[in-house]
C-alpha cells in the first residue's frame, strides 16, 4: 500500500471504496518483546467478504479486535473513513465503534435480555443511559429491530430471552445486533466455530446476503478453509503473526496451506 | 479374593494425622481450663436454672392489656420504619460502592478506596456502630437508621462487588463494541447479568435489617428494642414475653416476604 493510495482513501468521502480499510505496520505485543502481530499491512476493499485463515494463536482474533479496539494495538495505524482507529480515544473512539459491527464466536449476547433488547444494544451509542434503562429507544430503532428480526427469520422470538435460543438462532441475533448499528464494516471473529456444519453454512449465507444488501465489507476470521473459499472474494493467510498469503481463493494452493498451518500430513 | 488383613494395611490406607490429634486434645484441655477460670461449676449452673425457672414463670401469661399493646404497636412500627428506610438507603449507597469495588470493571485506584470503605463498614458489629451513632446524633430512630445503613453497606456492597466480578465479560465486550458509553454498558451489559442476584441480596438484607432493627433500640437507637429494654428494667416480664412474640412474628413475616421477593425476581 503506497502513500498516494492511502491519501486517496483518506480523501474519498464517497464512492465504492469509501469503506475500505488500510492497515499499516500493525504490531501488537501482549508481553513486551513478544509480538503477536508482527507488522501487518493490509488494504481491505470497501466491499465483499475477506476471510482470514490461519492456525489458532496466530493473531487472527487480535488483528480483528485491533480494528474496533477491543484490543489496544502496540503500534501501527488502521485508517477507516478518514480516521486512524489506532489513535482514537474516548468519545471519538465510541463514535467510530458505533459504525463497526462485530459478530463473535460465542455470540456474546446479553443472556438475560430479550432478543429485541439485544438487538437494541446495537443502538446504545446514540442513547442516554437513563433512556436505555427505561428502554425508551426511538420508535425508528424499534421498528428497525423488528424488520431485522424478520430478515434473519426470528420474528416470533422478539420477547424471548436470549438464553432460551439455540446456537444458530443466537448467532442470527448476533448478526442482527451488529446490523442494528448500520455499520460501515462488519467484523466476524470465528462466527461459525461453535456451530454445526449445516448451521455454519446458513450463518455464512446470512452474513453474505445481509452485508451484500447494504454493500458493506466483511472481515471474517474462520477456521474452515472450505467454507472460507466458498464465501470469500479474498483470502488472507496468517502464520506466526504475519500475512503469508493474500489473494483470491482460487489462488490458494496446498503449498500455501502448508505454509500457513505447517506440516502436511493433515492435508491428505 | 480379598487377602486376610495383612499387618499395617489399615494404617497405610488411613494414616494418622498427629498434628490434628494434638490440636483437638489441646482444645479440650483449654476448654476445661477456661471454664475453671470463669468459675463455671455445676452448683452455679443449678442455681442459675432455678433463677431462670422463676423468671420464666413470671413471664406467663403474656401481657396483652390495651396500654401495653399501644406501646408495642409504636415500637414495632418504628422498628419497621428503621428497617425499611435503612435497607432502602443501604442498597442505594451500596450500588455505586459495589460497582466501584468490582475489580473487573474498575481501575485499581478506584477499587482500592472502595474496598477499604467496605472493610471499614464491616469491621464493627451493628451494635457498636449503633452506640457510636447514638453518641453522635443522640437517642432515637435516626441513630438506628444510620447504624443499619452502615451495616447494610458493609454487607451488600461486598456481595454486589463479588456478583459483578463473576459476570461474563464476553457479554460486556459485545455491548462495548457497539460504541456504548460506560454507563450504557453498565445498564445493558452488566445490570441484566446481576439484577436477579442483587434482588436476592437486597431481600436478604431487608430480612437481616428487620432483625437488627429490634436490637439497635437496646443501645438507644429507637424501635421495639427500646421498649423491650425498658420492660426488662421495670421487671415487666409478662410484657417482655409479649414483645418477644411480636418480634418472632415480625421476623417470620420478613422471612416469608424476602423469600417471595427472591422467587419473583429470579
Amino acid at each position: 500500500m503506497n502513500e498516494a493510495a492511502v491519501a486517496a482513501t483518506l480523501a474519498t468521502g464517497s464512492g465504492r471504496d469509501a469503506r475500505s480499510l488500510v492497515i499499516r505496520n500493525l504490531v501488537k505485543e501482549y508481553r513486551r518483546g513478544v509480538p503477536v502481530l508482527r507488522g501487518i499491512s493490509l488494504h481491505i476493499p470497501g466491499h465483499g467478504i475477506t476471510a482470514i485463515i490461519g492456525p489458532s494463536g496466530t493473531g487472527k482474533s487480535t488483528l480483528i479486535r485491533c480494528i474496533n479496539r477491543l484490543v489496544e494495538p502496540t503500534s501501527g495505524s488502521i485508517v477507516f473513513r478518514g480516521h486512524d482507529l489506532a489513535r482514537l480515544r474516548g468519545r471519538a473512539l465510541r463514535e467510530a465503534r458505533r459504525r463497526i459491527g462485530m459478530v463473535f464466536q460465542e455470540y456474546n449476547l446479553v443472556e438475560r435480555l430479550t432478543v429485541i433488547e439485544n438487538l437494541l444494544c446495537g443502538r446504545l451509542g446514540y442513547i442516554s443511559p437513563f433512556r436505555a434503562w427505561l428502554r425508551r429507544f426511538p420508535d425508528r430503532d424499534i421498528a428497525g429491530a423488528f424488520s431485522l428480526l424478520e430478515s434473519v427469520g426470528l420474528s416470533d422470538f422478539a420477547t424471548r430471552r436470549a438464553d432460551s435460543l439455540s446456537g444458530g438462532q443466537r448467532q442470527r441475533v448476533g448478526i442482527a445486533r451488529a446490523m442494528m448499528q448500520e455499520p460501515d464494516i462488519l467484523l466476524a471473529d470465528e462466527p461459525t466455530s461453535s456451530l454445526d456444519p449445516k448451521t455454519s453454512v446458513e450463518i455464512m449465507e446470512l452474513m453474505a446476503r445481509i452485508a451484500g444488501e447494504r454493500n458493506i465489507p466483511v472481515i471474517v476470521n474462520i477456521h474452515n478453509v472450505e467454507l472460507a473459499k466458498r464465501f470469500a472474494g479474498r483470502m488472507i493467510g496468517m502464520a506466526n503473526g504475519e500475512v503469508v498469503y493474500d489473494g483470491p481463493p482460487e489462488g490458494l494452493t496446498d503449498d500455501h496451506l502448508k505454509k500457513i498451518y505447517g506440516g502436511e500430513g493433515w492435508l491428505e | 479374593m480379598i487377602a486376610p488383613d495383612p499387618p499395617g494395611i489399615r494404617r497405610r490406607a488411613f494414616p494418622v494425622n498427629r498434628l490434628a490429634r494434638f490440636g483437638w486434645a489441646a482444645l479440650a484441655v483449654y476448654v476445661v481450663y477456661a471454664a475453671s477460670l470463669l468459675d463455671l461449676t455445676w452448683t452455679r449452673f443449678v442455681v442459675g436454672l432455678d433463677n431462670g425457672a422463676r423468671f420464666f414463670d413470671r413471664m406467663f401469661p403474656p401481657d396483652f392489656s390495651a396500654n401495653k399493646m399501644a406501646l408495642l404497636y409504636v415500637g414495632v412500627r418504628e422498628s419497621l420504619e428503621i428497617a425499611i428506610i435503612a435497607t432502602f438507603f443501604g442498597i442505594l449507597l451500596s450500588l455505586p460502592l459495589g460497582l466501584f469495588a468490582a475489580r473487573n470493571l474498575m481501575p485499581v485506584w478506584v477499587t482500592w478506596p472502595a474496598r477499604a470503605m467496605i472493610a471499614l463498614c464491616r469491621s464493627f458489629h451493628p451494635v457498636i456502630v449503633a452506640i457510636l451513632f447514638v453518641k453522635a446524633v443522640g437517642f432515637g430512630a435516626l441513630a438506628g437508621i444510620l447504624a443499619l445503613i452502615v451495616a447494610s453497606m458493609g454487607f451488600i456492597a461486598k456481595l454486589f462487588a463479588e456478583a459483578i466480578e463473576e459476570i461474563s465479560l464476553k457479554q460486556v465486550e459485545a455491548v462495548r463494541s457497539t460504541g456504548a458509553s460506560f454507563m450504557n454498558v453498565i445498564v445493558m451489559g452488566v445490570l441484566p447479568q446481576v439484577l436477579a442476584r442483587f434482588t436476592g441480596f437486597g431481600a436478604y438484607q431487608l430480612d437481616s435489617n428487620l432483625r437488627n432493627s429490634t436490637m439497635v433500640g437496646i443501645v438507644g437507637g429507637g424501635g421495639i428494642g427500646a421498649t423491650l429494654f425498658t420492660a426488662f428494667q421495670r421487671f415487666d416480664y409478662d410484657f417482655v414475653l409479649t414483645i418477644l412474640i411480636a418480634i418472632i412474628s415480625l421476623i417470620m413475616i420478613g422471612e416469608v416476604l424476602s423469600g417471595w421477593l427472591r422467587k419473583t425476581f429470579q
